[in-house]
């Protein structure tokens, strides 16, 4: 049921929501639905057994990688699951090696596996073929072979633009000087959801409002690693008069936090309610956390797995399903400003309000 | 050591016979001893951190599966490529850190060259090989030409070059790429132009990439360069002593320029395997395997910039990144494999050291016992 909402949710917003598919991967991801439709479910054999392949950092960075583990967990002590093996990218390791590490747990009798990051889209593509009594899931992934759709693949999405949509709100509810900021990690259309949609949002409250924008890198992925990159965009944003600011950096982002304690300036957090991970000092700043909820995501999926259905085709987490959405951690939102987000979030899931996904 | 030991034994030995056995050894025993104490060192910090050192051992010395061999050929393939290209720097005294850069440039042009089918069918493979070259040789002369007519040190300009390469590797592919995910990448290389590999193992999925055979190609080109033209010989000479080669009517400054070229042009190639034999795009950072160029300042030092040595180092750090998927089974992060590969390369230097510090009082003893004997002689006329 909530896999066929879901999937309506992914056509419809196609053209909103996911920028990846906004231009060569348009057609492509209907087709991928169409076919999706006619793919018979994956038959696992034997008791489910997972295996989780992180992305670089791997566990304990706070976020991202944190977040699967947790949706793991979850699904771990909830149906009793024996068998689970974790892996983790190294730093510019070769696509052999993720497609090794896949094809590992596979071969060693892991019949659920889950590659955290779209870095393992194309690992998956290539590697899922080869077992077809296997379900595979790739969060944040895509289907890089436009034609050739493999049926026990799942792709977890997230509307990251609509969470950011009510943070960027909240923002411009709270602050004090008519400007705030946005540090992304790295320059692409996944980050560049999260600008838009938090544009949108504080233009929403108040369309005068003045919106800084700094990415840390252009290209090179070391932007989500680079804590005193964020806090060199950061402080640039706190000198020029933002009060606010959004990161959507990883583990940059703690370089972010920084530079709010330094300027006595407030901050928003991202992925993980960053309030609770943060340090004390830090947390203090933290006035909110645009949640997407990884680990929902990763427990959804081997929960399918465990029922004999697992997911397959593009799913996309949004607000209506809890998928993204908004702390509350450390009271800073005040009661007006979060009768406010609801209301927001209330029109999104309408439909009343579309949040674009390109700045 | 060993060869004071074997000194009054092999009393009837020939001199020339004892020299070539300490030169093997003195040769071999170095890169020995230093993969010994590089696995020593990382099972100790493992054992501090509370890991077992014995799981570690006992997968690092596991036989690889046919896949990850299929890898670890690979992989060493690229990173021999990679070593020739630093080794050449380095025969002249040139230490071009920016053999990463030039592996961009070189990788990212090359891309866009074979994606666009300029060139059809298989000729389009040649075409790319001359193209992703002459990049690599391009981007490395500037580092080239700032040092010989600013007198800035090519390890200080290469640095910033190789910061610039990907930056601007990363805005090219996102102006002129396709959409691919959530990244850019080039375009695709056409079907005709996709060299088929070597199938080694009928069972593995996967195969010998077919340009992985340019490191073969390569290595023995190198060492004829160095070892059997006038070029090499200058290059050497330079290397040895810059002053020197100038008195000796060697033109350093030219020298400097097309050594730079030279070890740009190979640094541009060593993705070619890759990109032929499996990734067929360019994008930072799923489509790329960064860090590439640096791993080969690394082989080329531990292989002491000889075309075997290399091989074998390349081969060493291969094997060693191959294995480290499994140490994550046995709950060891695979990231200790860093550490091996940089203590092995740490120890190499230091044993070299030694061994070159050991070889050259033997060497003094030996002359001093020659002289007493001779003037012993004389005395005794």
């Amino acid at each position: 049921m909530r896999r066929l909402s879901t999937y309506g949710v992914a056509l419809a917003t196609c053209g909103l929501i996911l920028t990846a598919c906004g231009t060569a991967a348009d057609d492509n991801d209907s087709d991928n639905d169409a076919a999706a439709a006619e793919c018979e479910t994956v038959q696992l054999e034997g008791d489910p057994q997972v295996g989780l392949a992180y992305d670089v950092g791997g566990r304990g960075d706070q976020s991202f990688n944190d977040s699967a583990y947790a949706g793991l967990t979850q699904a771990v002590s909830e149906f009793g699951i024996a068998e689970v093996t974790e892996g983790e990218a190294g730093q510019d390791e070769s696509e052999d090696i993720r497609e090794e590490r896949l094809r590992t747990f596979a071969d060693s009798g892991h019949n659920v596996i889950v590659g955290v990051g779209f870095a393992y889209s194309e690992a998956v593509d290539t590697v899922a073929p080869d077992y077809p009594n296997v379900a595979f899931a790739v969060i944040d992934g895509f289907d890089p072979t436009e034609d050739d759709v493999n049926c026990n693949v799942a792709y977890l999405g997230f509307a990251e633009n609509e969470g950011s949509f009510l943070v960027g709100a909240a923002a411009a509810l709270q602050s004090q000087t008519g400007t705030i900021g946005f540090v992304g990690g790295v320059n692409n259309t996944l980050i560049q959801k999260f600008e838009a949609g938090y544009a949108a949002g504080a233009e929403a409250v108040n369309p005068d409002i003045n919106i800084l924008t700094t990415y840390i890198e252009e290209s090179d992925p070391a932007g989500f690693g680079d804590p005193a990159g964020g806090q060199a965009a950061a402080e640039g944003q706190y000198a020029d008069g933002a009060d606010i600011v959004f990161h959507a950096a990883g583990f940059s982002g703690t370089g972010v936090f920084d530079a709010a304690v330094a300027a006595d300036k407030l901050a928003i957090g991202v992925d993980s309610d960053q309030f609770l991970t943060a340090g004390p000092e830090q947390a203090q700043h933290i006035i909110t956390s645009m949640l997407k909820r990884v680990d929902t995501a990763t427990y959804e999926f081997i929960a399918s797995a465990v029922n004999g259905e697992p997911d397959q085709g593009f799913t996309t987490f949004t607000l209506a399903d809890d998928g993204v959405g908004y702390s509350t951690s450390g009271n800073f939102l005040t009661p007006e400003t979060i009768a406010a987000l609801e209301d927001y979030k209330a029109q999104i899931i309408a439909g009343d309000i579309e949040v674009p996904t390109q700045p | 050591m060993s060869e004071r030991e074997k000194a009054p034994a092999g009393g009837s030995a020939t001199p020339a016979a004892r020299r070539i056995a300490g030169s093997v050894v003195s040769g071999l025993l170095p890169p020995l001893v230093a993969v010994v104490a590089a696995m020593l060192a990382t099972s100790v910090l493992i054992a501090a951190f509370g890991g077992s050192p014995g799981d570690f051992l006992q997968v690092i010395f596991s036989v690889p599966n046919d896949r990850v061999l299929l890898t670890i050929i690979n992989q060493s393939a690229m990173l021999s490529i990679s070593g020739i290209a630093a080794a050449i720097g380095f025969r002249m005294g040139l230490f071009n850190i920016g053999v990463e850069g030039q592996y961009i440039v070189g990788s990212c042009a090359g891309a866009f060259f074979a994606g666009s089918g300029l060139v059809a069918g298989p000729l389009n493979i040649l075409a790319t090989l001359v193209v992703a070259a002459l990049a690599g040789a391009a981007y490395a002369s500037i580092a080239g030409l700032l040092k010989v007519f600013r007198g800035v040190s090519e390890v200080i300009s290469a640095i910033m070059l190789n910061y610039i390469a990907l930056t601007m590797a990363g805005y090219l592919v996102t102006k002129y790429g396709q959409a691919s995910g959530y990244t850019f990448t080039t375009e695709r290389l056409p079907l005709d132009a996709q060299p088929l590999g070597f199938k080694i193992f009928a069972d593995a999925p996967g195969d010998v990439w077919a340009l992985s055979s340019l490191a073969l190609i390569l290595g023995i080109g190198y060492w004829f360069l160095i070892a059997r033209t006038r070029f090499g010989f200058e290059l050497r000479v330079t290397g040895a002593s810059s002053t020197a080669a100038l008195a000796s009517g060697v033109n350093v400054k030219r020298m400097t320029l097309i050594t730079m070229a030279l070890s740009g042009a190979v640094a541009g190639l060593v993705w070619m395997p890759a990109y032929f034999g499996s990734v067929h795009t360019f994008g930072v950072p799923e489509n790329f395997q960064a860090g590439l160029g640096f791993l080969g300042l690394a082989v080329a030092l531990l292989g002491r910039n000889r075309t075997l040595g290399i091989f074998f180092a390349a081969a060493l750090f291969a094997f060693l990144s191959g294995q480290s998927n499994n140490l994550q089974s046995a709950g060891i992060a695979k990231d200790v494999i860093d550490i091996t590969q940089g203590t092995t390369v740490l120890a190499v230097v230091v044993a070299y050291e030694v061994v070159g510090r050991r070889r050259a009082r033997s060497e003094a003893e030996r002359v001093s016992r020659q002289l007493e004997a001779e003037r012993a002689e004389v005395v005794a006329s």
